[in-house]
């Protein structure tokens, strides 16, 4: 345990070094935006640093052995074939380290799985290729799909910063607020994901999958379709802004009648 | 007298083609399963390299999203069913029956019919690439309702996948009864050599969830050509089931693909240390776990499915706990090395290769195994590069390893060792370049199976696309070294390699048409 502890000081101490320099976090996950985001994050770095101990120490031994044990030293090999108690160490040791990795693992992965007093609702429908957003217990409701132009992505215009991650009716939410999301699909498998958000779950047809999330900052969030749907699977991102509840509201009350301005201008 | 005449007779066999249709022999098949999966090697590393040459750059370049998709399903087949899978029954094959003391596999014809099967399956597989609605483009995995929406190619498709199914059976039912039956006498199971128990194990592994496979596919013909709705959530059905179905055969499918490696690397390693290998029995058990846990793990692979907490939990557990017996394995090698007098041929270099790579595949897998974090990694190149780096620098070097170590044995010619230590140096930076920046592509949020990709991933994937066109280059020189082993060379000795120990260095190079026509003495 004490070992585990000095992990995890390690841990938080790579972090901060990580965040200092920006180069590095595009080869890592994102921290994300969410409590949730950023326990998931600290997992990812307690296992991977553990991982990385264990392949110091392990490939350290072999290369060791590789340089010093070679027959071109005149080296005789020794015999030894079998170790009762090496073997049970090495066998009782993963297991204990196993176990300390599993028990964080468990319980962010319960909070995961409460989405008690969530106080928005969102159901969300896959189809070949956009995502509908129904905000239920209100009648707002559209379809977003991808923006990028086919000039861009068939190399006859310079491609744009948000180059296939670009929509054209965003998912407005509000921070500080628990939200849930009710996924499903209307035709193939789908998977809604957000690296900011921590979430990604499988939109299947027949099944109302449940996820929840809370977020913390204002800011927009840009996800993708992650479970091979056909062919434009790779063209149906998600953009989430998540503004101040006040803002929210004010989008909500307004976001039909934005709808109906829309029909009225295209009526004229 | 009479025995000499027979056994002369027996050493005759029809020459040209018709030798290798009508071949009943051990050595013959195990050759021919080997060419095989040399061929599928560069069919399916054509299909890695269309793809590759797509995600040079970010926008859509050479082909169609839809054939991209097809690109990546073939590749995924034909790299599993046709390389990994025939590459080891040929080495099993060709060494099994000498390793064991017998003469001969215990089921000639039925082995002869085991490998001519997967010539027919795979002409079925390929040739749906001409037709309409082009070749598969759902994926390896099938998820239906996406792999109900291919074309023509469905029914040719799932035949093919009974067709493989059926080879692999036989095989398997094949190395076992060899195994129970052609031992020799004082070859006890613990005395076997470890690549012998872990193709047994193996072949269990094949009996038991290739049937599983076969009826998952079958459902899928049903639902699509006869009105059955297993899969059909309007019908009534459930499109989640495929997926435990199919995961079910598909993980322990995993270890199917790498533990007759840790057989092979459990060969080389104490040859080259010319010390013996450390902790037998416990790589015996090791071998055994995985092979328990690879039956109720399956459902990791589905963690964003939307299982209930306790399936989440206890899939996450009884994942972690593989890392335990696999640990065990690589503990093992790294101690066998320890002390011994190591030389560096390139059998061993292959060899220290796939342990260091293959353990990097696994703390990948480790790290997928957790749960919340997975939810991150799932369905990213995270994945992409975790399997590819158990399967290529794991699976692949192992029966690289394996062909260097033991061609020798099989061809009686010594292979040209610079060039063998060229190409296994160019194939470990090429596929290092390859793989590694997929991790970093996938942990900054790109899907696995995607045609065009959002700037930010654009560097890494053209390196990962230099690194693939390297890689496969570099393996045209393993073409040239076989090839110019098999015609000539230096002589090898029975032994070949100074610290071998085993069955198969007591007899001549290259062994004669019959094994062991009277057993030999085991100490």
């Amino acid at each position: 345990m004490f070992l585990i502890k000095n992990l995890f000081l390690f841990i938080s101490l790579m972090t901060t070094f990580s965040l200092a320099n920006a180069g590095w976090l595009d080869l890592n996950m994102t921290e994300g935006v969410t409590d949730i985001s950023q326990e998931v994050f600290g997992l990812h770095m307690l296992i991977l640093w553990i991982c990385v101990v264990i392949g110091v120490i392990v490939f350290g031994a072999m290369f060791w052995s590789i340089l010093m044990h070679r027959k071109s030293k005149g080296v005789t090999p020794a015999t030894f074939h079998e170790s009762t108690s090496l073997e049970f160490l090495w066998t009782i040791v993963p297991f204990v380290i196993l176990i300390g990795m599993a028990v964080p693992a468990t319980k962010t992965l319960i909070k995961m799985y409460d989405h008690s007093d969530s106080e928005i609702h969102i159901k969300i429908t896959g189809y070949q290729w956009l995502w509908q957003y129904e905000y239920l217990n209100t009648d707002v409701s559209f379809y977003s799909k991808l923006s990028t132009p086919y000039n861009e992505i068939y190399n006859k215009e310079t491609k744009n910063v948000n180059y296939l991650q670009e929509v054209d009716k965003q998912l407005i939410v509000p921070i500080n607020k628990k939200i849930r999301f009710l996924l499903t699909s209307n035709d193939v498998l789908h998977a809604w994901w957000v690296p900011d958000l921590a979430l990604k779950k499988d939109a299947i047809p027949g099944y109302i999958n449940e996820m929840s999330v809370v977020i913390n900052e204002p800011g927009i969030y840009r996800g993708r379709c992650a479970e091979l749907c056909g062919r434009h699977h790779g063209f149906m991102p998600i953009v989430i802004k998540a503004v101040e509840e006040k803002e929210y509201e004010e989008w909500l009350a307004n976001a039909n009648k934005v709808k109906s301005s829309d029909v009225a201008k295209i009526n004229k | 007298m009479s025995s000499v005449v027979k056994d002369t007779h027996h050493d005759e066999h029809p020459s040209g083609i018709m030798r290798w249709i009508t071949t009943t022999n051990h050595k013959d098949i195990g050759t021919l399963y080997l060419w095989f999966a040399m061929i599928m090697f560069f069919i399916g590393g054509l299909m890695a390299l269309v793809i590759r040459s797509e995600l040079f750059q970010p926008g859509l370049q050479f082909v169609d999203p839809q054939f991209f998709n097809s690109m990546t399903t073939m590749h995924a087949l034909v790299m599993i069913f046709g390389v990994v899978m025939p590459a080891f029954t040929g080495l099993a094959n060709w060494m099994i029956p000498i390793m064991v003391g017998g003469p001969d596999m215990a089921l000639p014809r039925m082995n002869n019919w085991s490998f001519w099967i997967m010539p027919f399956a795979f002409s079925m597989l390929l040739s749906t690439l001409w037709m309409d609605g082009g070749a598969p483009a759902g994926g390896w995995t099938l998820y239906p309702p996406l792999s109900l929406q291919t074309g023509d190619a469905f029914p040719f498709l799932i035949f093919a996948i009974h067709f493989m199914g059926l080879s692999s059976i036989m095989g398997a039912i094949n190395i076992v009864a060899t195994i129970l039956n052609m031992r020799a006498p004082g070859m006890t199971l613990m005395k076997m050599p470890l690549f012998v128990w872990t193709w047994l194990i193996t072949a269990f592994l094949l009996i038991a969830v290739m049937p599983v496979l076969a009826g998952g596919v079958t459902m899928l013909l049903t639902d699509k050509y006869f009105g059955t709705s297993f899969f059909n959530a309007a019908g009534g059905g459930d499109p989640v089931m495929f997926q435990h179905i199919f995961w079910f055969f598909g993980h322990p499918e995993v270890y199917i693909l790498i533990l007759p490696s840790f057989g092979v690397v459990s060969a080389i390693i104490p040859t080259f240390a010319r010390k013996p290998l450390f902790g037998y029995a416990s790589m015996v058990y090791a071998t055994a776990s995985i092979a328990f846990l690879s039956f109720i793990v399956w459902a990791h692979h589905m963690f964003t499915v939307g299982m209930p907490l306790a399936g989440e939990v206890f899939f996450m557990f009884a994942t972690m706990l593989i890392a335990v017996p696999t640990g065990v394995k690589v503990f093992n090698w790294v101690t066998t090395m320890w002390k011994g007098a190591m030389t560096f041929e390139t059998p061993m270099l292959f060899a220290i290769g796939f342990i260091v790579m293959f353990t990097i595949g696994g703390f990948s897998g480790l790290m997928l195994a957790i749960t919340p974090a997975d939810f991150q990694y799932h369905d990213t190149y995270f994945v992409v590069a975790h399997f590819h780096y158990v399967l290529v620098p794991g699976s692949i070097f192992a029966i690289m390893a394996a062909c260097y170590f033991w061609l020798p044995k099989w061809t009686g010619n010594m292979y040209p060792e610079t060039l063998g230590k060229v190409h296994f140096w160019l194939s470990t930076f090429f596929v290092n370049l390859t793989f590694f920046p997929m991790h970093f592509v996938g942990l900054a949020g790109m899907p696995r199976r995607i045609p065009d990709y959002s700037l930010q991933f654009a560097d890494y994937n053209m390196i990962a696309s230099i690194g693939a066109f390297g890689f496969g280059f570099a393996q045209i020189i393993f073409l040239y070294i076989i090839i110019k082993t098999i015609k000539g060379g230096s002589k090898a000795t029975d032994q070949v390699w100074e610290g071998a120990e085993g069955l198969e260095w007591t007899l001549p190079s290259p062994p004669p048409y019959h094994s062991f026509s009277t057993p030999p003495v085991i100490k």
